[in-house]
């Protein structure tokens, strides 16, 4: 078993692995999202309070979904390179990083940019705004501490500590418009309930919602390739690999 | 509905126009830095091979 995750995990396995998936996540992707737009801006009726200004959701709700889904994966990676040294799990977290990065960015500006119309101002320090902003941050952090040490082994290690006590803000932020009086509306879509919203609004969110997963798929493998060529530029096989690059 | 219209977005154009334009930016800038990252880390290891090559020579 032992030697069979080894041999599965090795960056030379992953890196011809990765190269069969890549296209399968990315046009999956593609697809999914076009159709989610297309429902999202032309099928979905108009909101009876919001208007049209609620059409951000189909952006800002996948963007802040995805920033927090990375996070985990990035931290569930963390552990497993600080606890069993797999190399692999090492270079997901640190592939990670930027993109949970990105997203994040892209969910706090939207909302922003959401919140502008709806509640007259760009930014408040609200709770959900605050610990999203922090997630931001943490990523950043993490981002900071790779380039910044040298050393790799001791860079996975720092950074992948940051990453796991980083985890205690990913609950705050999905619990802050419950535990805080808050501005932002509370959670539409929920395990328990029947979500509050409109079919023909849910079914473009999902849609939205899985095609920013997918491409996630698709850029954190690349992004994994990546590492794997840079972290092994002294083995053998990426020596092999490179005369044809 | 035409298409003015649906450019218009009931007053609310530049917020939601915005939103989508960036939400493009950073789907296509993450597309994009991966693949010059990885240009540059090829170019950087072949030198490192061409380097290698010529302290061996000598």
């Amino acid at each position: 078993m032992w030697n069979w995750i080894q041999r599965f995990s090795s960056p030379k396995h992953f890196y011809s692995m990765s190269a069969v998936l890549i296209p399968w996540f990315s046009i999956s992707a593609l697809l999914i999202g076009l159709y989610g737009l297309y429902l999202g801006l032309f099928v979905a009726p108009t909101d009876y309070q919001q208007g049209e200004s609620y059409r951000i959701i189909f952006i800002h709700v996948p963007a802040a979904w995805m920033s927090m889904f990375v996070y985990m994966v990035m931290a569930v990676s963390s552990v497993i390179g600080l606890v069993w040294q797999i190399r692999l799990a090492d270079m997901v977290a640190a592939a990670s990083a930027p993109i949970g990065a990105s997203f994040a960015f892209l969910a706090l500006v939207t909302g922003s940019l959401w919140g502008k119309p709806m509640w007259g101002a760009y930014w408040v320090w609200d709770a959900r705004l605050t610990s999203e902003l922090i997630l931001l941050f943490l990523y950043l952090g993490y981002m900071a501490l790779q380039s910044a040490i040298d050393d790799q082994r001791s860079a996975d290690k720092a950074s992948g500590l940051l990453a796991i006590v980083g985890v205690v803000n990913i609950p705050i932020i999905h619990y802050s418009v419950e535990w805080w009086n808050t501005l932002h509306q509370g959670a539409t879509v929920t395990k328990f309930d029947k979500p509050s919203m409109h079919i023909d609004m849910l079914i473009p969110l999902l849609l939205m919602a899985l095609a920013f997963k997918l491409f996630y798929a698709a850029l954190v493998l690349i992004r994994t390739r990546n590492e794997a060529l840079y972290r092994d530029r002294n083995r053998r096989w990426v020596r092999e690999l490179i005369k044809d690059l | 509905m035409n298409w003015s219209e649906f450019f218009h977005m009931g007053g609310y154009a530049f917020f939601v126009w915005t939103s989508y334009a960036l939400a493009f930016v950073i789907v296509v800038l993450n597309i994009v830095s991966p693949m010059v990252q990885r240009k540059k880390i090829i170019a950087r290891i072949k030198r490192a091979i061409k380097r290698e090559n010529l302290d061996n020579r000598t």
